[in-house]
Formats: C-alpha cells, structure tokens, sequence
C-alpha cells in the first residue's frame, strides 16, 4: 500500500493513533470508494466525516439544487448556495475541507437505469436519499450488484439505521416489503424533521462505511437501530434472515 | 385473562385470542403505515387479521421512515 506524505501523516494522527484504525487502517481509508446518494440531511454530516477522515474517494449522486427550507438540517449547504446545485454546493466545501480526497460528482437522481452502473466502482454505498421509491430502489440495485450499504430514514424527532452486506442477514426490502402508499405513512413535508436527527444518523452511516474501509469492529447487520431524539432512547430490533424475492433472485438465499 | 406479550421492547399485556390486526386497533396504528415482526419474523399484512397473539410472544412494530 501506498506510504502516507509527511502532511498525511499529520492530517489524519489522530486516526492513526486509534488503535482499531493505525497507519494500515488509514492507508486503507485512503483507497476506500464510498458512494453517497443523496446531499441533503442525511448525506451532509455523512460527507463532512468520510472526507475529513481521508476516505479516498467519495461520489455524490444527486439531482436537487438548495432550497431554503433544507438549510435548517443539511449542514454542508449554506444560503449563500441558494439555488446551485447540491453537488457543486458540497464539492466546494468538501475540497477545502480536505484536497486530499478525490470528489466524483453525478448531478442526476438516482434511477433504474443509471443506479447499477453509478455503484458498481465503489466498494460502500451510503444511503441518504429522502423518499421511500429511491430508498428501495438503492437497496435492490445494491442487493442486485452484491454492493455493502448502509440505509438511514429521519422523520420529526426519529430515525432508523441498518447495514446492509448482501446476503449477511436482512436486507431493506426484506424488511419493509414494498413502498407503503403515500397516504398511509407521513413524510418530513408534512411533520419535518429535527436538523440533529439528520446529524446523528448521517455521522452512523459515515461510521459504517469507515468500519468496512478498514475491516474491524461489527457491522449494523440483520439489525435495525431506531433512534427517539424525543426520549433520547436507541432501541436495536433484530432481524429476520435475507426472505425477500431480490435476495432471492440474487441467490442471496440459502 | 390476559396474556403477556412483548411489545417494542416492552411488557404489554392483552387479551386472550386477539390477533394482530385487532391489536393495531387499539394502539390506533394503522396496518398499513407500519411492518410488524413477530418473534424475528416479518409478518405479511393480509394475515394480521387471522393471526393471534400467544403468551410470551416478541412483537416489534416498525415505522416506516422515509426522510433524508
Ligand atoms: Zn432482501
């Protein structure tokens, strides 16, 4: 593996100096490609940790442009950036956040039709889009592709976080079963959503990918951990074995 | 008589022989806005009704969420 530069090694001491982590740890981060869908709530505090830990590579797929009301929870945008696109937003503070790391940018949505293609060169996906129809579309596209993801959800003062390694325990689908009809569940429209619970399900995700870039601890897997800001309770909800027909179909089922 | 039922973590109690979708009624959730894992299986909707709860039984009622 690549030796880090005298400026690298500074930069990243104090992750070096984690002993889970060390200089092969970093050496490993910095080869690391994660792909994150999504620069909103969730992908903002997710980008901010991934690149300042000196992940390596980090690709951003996203279609919107900043709006005001998202400047409340999506902390990489600024009202100076009112109207640009979120990929150019979060590219320029992420690069001078830390040059180090190479910044792959996809000004479109997540589809059908692009989403094997934008995953495959990545080894993480990160998860943080903000509708039920690209949450289940990352997850069967990544389950189809055999890519390791990490799916995060908010909603008022909640949210909920799993790890999915393809054919390790349960995936989205597995769980959820299919996108609920829209007039029996709510959306952040309607009941909004707390800036911090973004923040603390976006910085789980950006632990996770970490966690599989260098390859120790354990991963949130055939677990979904639910978080009430309300009450300040985590709650951890084990999960059935892989059950669905994408798992299936991905051979997935034993 | 009630039974003793685990529900999201904590002891609940109901009655004998309610089934699943008699017992979202009384917690006021829908069926439809929620996926119900009974003892680490996931249950299908359209048998909520002619499911019934046993003694002992770990219930997890899992919210969608669908913001980012
Ligand atoms: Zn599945």
């Amino acid at each position: 593996m690549k030796n880090l530069t005298a400026t690298q090694k500074i930069r990243y001491s104090r992750n070096i100096l984690v002993p889970e982590i060390g200089m092969t740890g970093q050496q490993k981060l910095l080869k690391g490609r994660v792909l994150v869908v999504g620069a909103g709530g969730l992908g903002s505090p997710a980008l901010l940790y991934l690149v300042c830990a000196g992940v390596g590579t980090i690709g951003i797929v996203d279609g919107d442009r900043v709006e005001l009301s998202n400047l409340q929870r999506q902390i990489l945008h600024t009202s100076e950036d009112l109207d640009d696109l979120k990929t150019h937003s979060a590219q320029d503070k992420l690069h001078r956040l830390n040059p180090d790391v190479s910044i792959e940018l996809y000004n479109k949505p997540f589809t059908a039709k692009n989403g094997r293609k934008l995953v495959s060169g990545y080894d993480f996906v990160i998860e943080a889009t903000d509708n039920f129809k690209a949450k289940f579309l990352v997850n069967d596209i990544c389950i189809q592709s055999k890519v390791p993801f990490c799916h995060a959800g908010i909603l008022g003062m909640f949210g909920q976080v799993m790890t999915i390694v393809p054919g390790q325990g349960a995936c989205y689908r597995c769980v959820f079963g299919n996108i609920p009809e829209p007039d029996q569940v709510s959306s952040t429209d309607q009941v909004g959503v707390l800036g911090v619970v973004a923040g603390t399900l976006g910085t789980i995700q950006a632990a996770e990918a970490v966690k599989f870039l260098i390859g120790r601890g354990k991963l949130l897997l055939g677990r979904l951990l639910t978080f009430d800001a309300l009450n300040l309770i985590f709650r951890e909800i084990e999960l059935p074995s892989p059950c669905c027909e994408v798992c299936r179909a991905a051979k997935l089922i034993q | 008589m009630a039974i003793h039922i685990t529900l999201n973590g904590k002891p609940h109690a109901v009655e004998r022989r309610m089934d699943i979708l008699s017992l979202l009624e009384t917690l006021k959730v829908g069926p439809a806005s929620v996926v119900v894992e009974r003892n680490r299986n996931i249950l299908h909707r359209d048998m909520f009704g002619s499911i019934v709860l046993k003694d002992g039984d770990e219930l997890e009622l899992i919210r969608f969420v669908g913001g980012g």
